[in-house]
């Protein structure tokens, strides 16, 4: 039988047997209830006690079953482990019954279930990053056995092309031996990071600086919700837009000046990007300048200073942790941002300095090497698990650092809203 | 040393005009935000109106013997290099079908090729001048026009842009949120609900709490590396399915829905689960008939903002190979689809020009569901929430 006629049946007889545990539960309560004994519980309670004692190991066998299958490719028959849960939750249906006794706590066992389910959830978080950090780092490291790790962070040449060849135990007539330096894509990366952030935080910082400490509050209602559609726009619509409208007006102001553009140039990726960064910016800027205390500002106009002094000289440096850690935040959306630099920067790596010509980011050879049609285990294909650690690390590293930085600025103030 | 009056009071002056220079340069900034957010609007309009409509010639189909074989036999040779490919491909198979057919003529309205399509719209086409010489002849006999473009609604994905459509993607997406939805809304209020009610102030809390607004920050990418390595090598799940893609959306949207679901029960107020206790409920009685039901308007409307925010994703979908050709619509959790922010990067993809009105058109689309649900999140918000 396949999988999903098992699982189909295994629900319906366990949500039979839910039932029935729920119906006797609920009518064994009431008749010893109408004999007149004080019992700790409500008849319901007992009921939905039962029916977690019927499913409850039943599920946790079948869970185990499966991951004794799959992780340690046990071979259990699919038919067994469903006879097996199902007698389990047989049994426990007799328990749970059995345990409507007057002197039983019902409610409390409910409760003990259902904080242990919470914690469950809670922890699927957790298991969330494990999961990514393992999947990543187990590839990675099959990368770094093909490929030495020295040879990945600190090669120029990124060429993964012939490494197909090799996969397929051909090495020796590639022409030229792949390549994997990731200097290329990560100054790729940081240049279009970089023309991002020199559109992103002038505006959005000081956008900030206007709806906190001069809009009136009719524009600062209206404003920050506007601004924050930049931040819900998708990415691939940016970079659309980057692609179609932007790149060919920088290759004709480029041309204007004499300059050679390339239509794949990182500035319009970069300056999209931005323009997608403005909001995080803005917004946590704005809340940071918020919550600098007004007495502050009004020693220091007491001393004589003017509006735009005490901004400059007061709120920004007392604000500057915040503003700080806004800008962090930004960062590292934007070394993670794929779809903008997908479709509006270039796919060929290459080490250059000058923002008009085209150059290839991280996550563009992420996405490359695992749209082909490429087997699993080529070395291009993994590379891009090599390439999504570097950007973990990375990106981990700054959201700690600004946690940290926003965590000071808190306590310095003593604010609970940030 | 010292200064005069009318020095101090200039360098005074200097000193305001320096503020209100700031004023302005940072109104300006401002401005200029909302500057690219008008010229993006109107750049999307301007590219994707045109894909609502769609060219159509008014032809006479002639059901003869050579149709059996070719359907473009059955046009006037004349017309039939301007209609589109698709409509000819149908025609033997009609025939086949409905055998009585053979020897009538019928006069119907057909999608034109989008060359066609193209030249009527005025924009770069590819039309000899002779066939420009012909369509201009049959617009002027009215034979030939713009008319309101159903296909676009109506179909899935094609090769020839006349015919290509967004109902496979837009059902791909409504499938792929239904497993986000059902997947990150429950264990993300779950885990909400235990941090803020249940949980105690250990160190296992404070790291499930760190965690979570650590996760809410790693790059979309990554998720998509996790659902590749996880979800399709590990546990088999099919690639390109909405199944795969929703579960690797939903681990994404998690966070979200669990940093709303809490700041809406942090807002309900102690005096409540005061009561509540008073009268004898127990820890999760409390949460279940009180907190929660005085919190749901808040955890809807984080929960609808974290799903516009997973249907507008594209980078991890991208990874577990929901960018796949998908040309026919299919109601299946397990079958490959795509979505609508990967159907509008495959047309960005293509070649051929008359794509990028496709391309804005779906961008189009997708922008007023996105603007739709953000609305309806702020509409919720504005109805449902009692200030205490």
């Amino acid at each position: 039988m396949q999988t999903d006629q098992l699982l189909a049946l295994f629900s319906g007889i366990l949500l039979l047997l839910g039932l029935i545990a729920f119906f006797i539960g609920r009518a064994k309560a009431t008749r010893v209830r109408a004999t007149g004994t004080a019992m700790f519980a409500q008849p319901d309670q007992y009921a939905w006690f039962a029916v977690l004692a019927t499913a409850g190991p039943a599920i946790t066998v079948g869970i185990l079953g499966a991951i004794l299958m799959l992780l340690l490719g046990a071979k259990i028959p699919p038919l067994y482990l469903l006879a097996g849960s199902l007698v389990v939750a047989a049994v426990g249906l007799t328990v749970g019954v059995r345990q409507v006794r007057p002197d039983f706590h019902a409610r409390q066992a409910i409760e003990r279930v259902i904080r242990f389910i919470l914690v469950g959830a809670a922890l699927i978080s957790i298991f969330t990053t494990f999961g990514i950090l393992f999947s990543i780092v187990f590839e990675a490291l099959r990368f770094f056995k093909m490929h030495s790790f020295w040879e990945f962070i600190t090669g120029t040449v990124w060429n993964p092309g012939a490494s197909f060849l090799a996969a397929a135990g051909r090495a020796e007539e590639g022409a030229s031996a792949a390549q994997f330096g990731s200097v290329p894509l990560f100054a790729g990366t940081f240049m279009i990071t970089a023309i991002a952030m020199l559109v992103a935080i002038p505006v959005g910082l000081l956008s900030a600086i206007y709806m906190a400490e001069f809009a009136p509050q009719r524009v600062r209602t209206l404003a920050k919700p506007t601004l924050e559609v930049l931040a819900g726009i998708p990415t691939v619509v940016y970079g659309f837009f980057a692609a179609i409208t932007v790149a060919p007006i920088i290759v004709s102001v480029a041309g204007f000046f004499g300059l050679d553009a390339s239509f794949n140039n990182a500035v319009a990726p970069g300056i999209v990007m931005g323009i997608m960064i403005i909001p995080f910016i803005s917004s946590l800027s704005d809340d940071v300048i918020n919550s600098v205390p007004d007495s502050m500002r009004q020693g220091s106009l007491a001393l004589g200073m003017t509006k735009g002094e005490t901004i400059r000289d007061v709120v920004v440096p007392a604000a500057l942790p915040g503003i700080i850690s806004a800008s962090l935040l930004a960062v590292s959306r934007a070394l993670g941002e794929t779809m903008i630099v997908v479709m509006a920067a270039g796919m060929r790596p290459n080490l250059t300095a000058n923002p008009l010509e085209d150059m290839t980011t991280v996550t563009v050879r992420i996405v490359a090497a695992l749209t082909g049609d490429l087997e699993f285990e080529s070395a291009e294909t993994l590379s891009a698990f090599a390439l999504g650690l570097v950007l973990f690390a990375v990106t981990l590293t700054l959201n700690l650092v600004s946690v940290l930085m926003i965590r000071r600025f808190r306590e310095k103030y003593r604010v609970n809203n940030l | 040393m010292s200064q005069s009056f009318d020095e101090i009071s200039a360098q005074l002056r200097r000193r305001h005009r320096k503020s209100a220079r700031l004023k302005w340069i940072s109104m300006g900034a401002l401005g200029l935000a909302g500057l690219f957010l008008v010229l993006f609007f109107a750049d999307m309009l301007g590219k994707g109106m045109p894909a609502f409509q769609q060219a159509q010639v008014q032809v006479e189909i002639d059901y003869n013997e050579d149709a059996q074989r070719m359907g473009r036999a059955a046009l006037d040779p004349e017309v039939s290099r301007l209609v589109s490919r698709t409509f000819e491909r149908l025609i033997p198979g009609q025939i086949r079908d409905n055998p009585e057919l053979l020897g009538t003529t019928e006069t119907r309205w057909v999608l034109a090729d989008s060359q066609v399509d193209q030249y009527l719209k005025g924009h770069r086409h590819k039309l000899s001048e002779s066939q420009k010489a012909t369509v201009d002849a049959l617009v002027e006999q009215g034979r030939a026009e713009l008319k309101f473009n159903t296909t676009f609604f109506t179909t899935g994905d094609s090769k020839m842009p006349e015919a290509s459509g967004i109902l496979s993607a837009a059902v791909g997406t409504v499938l792929t949120m239904l497993v986000t939805l059902a997947i990150a809304f429950p264990i993300g209020v779950m885990t909400a609900v235990y941090l803020e009610e249940f949980a105690p102030d250990n160190r296992l809390t404070q790291i499930i709490e760190i965690n979570i607004n650590n996760l809410a920050a790693i790059p979309s990418i990554l998720f998509g590396l996790l659902g590749l390595a996880i979800f399709i090598n590990f546990f088999g799940v099919p690639r390109s399915s909405p199944l795969v893609g929703g579960m690797t959306l939903a681990l994404m949207t998690l966070p979200v829905i669990i940093i709303a679901t809490r700041t809406a029960l942090r807002s309900v107020p102690d005096s409540i689960r005061h009561a509540a206790f008073g009268v004898g409920c127990s820890q999760w009685q409390v949460v279940r008939d009180h907190v929660l039901p005085l919190a749901m308007p808040g955890i809807m409307t984080g929960s609808i903002i974290g799903l516009a925010q997973a249907m507008g994703e594209t980078a991890p979908l991208i990874i577990v190979g929901m960018v796949a050709f998908i040309p026919d619509v299919s109601a299946s959790f397990a079958e490959a689809a795509t979505v609508l922010p990967a159907q509008v990067f495959t047309w960005a993809g293509e070649p051929d020009k008359a794509f990028v009105e496709k391309t804005a058109g779906g961008i189009l689309v997708l922008l007023a569901i996105l603007i739709f649900l953000n609305a309806s999140a702020v509409i919720l918000r504005k109805k449902f929430e009692r200030r205490w």
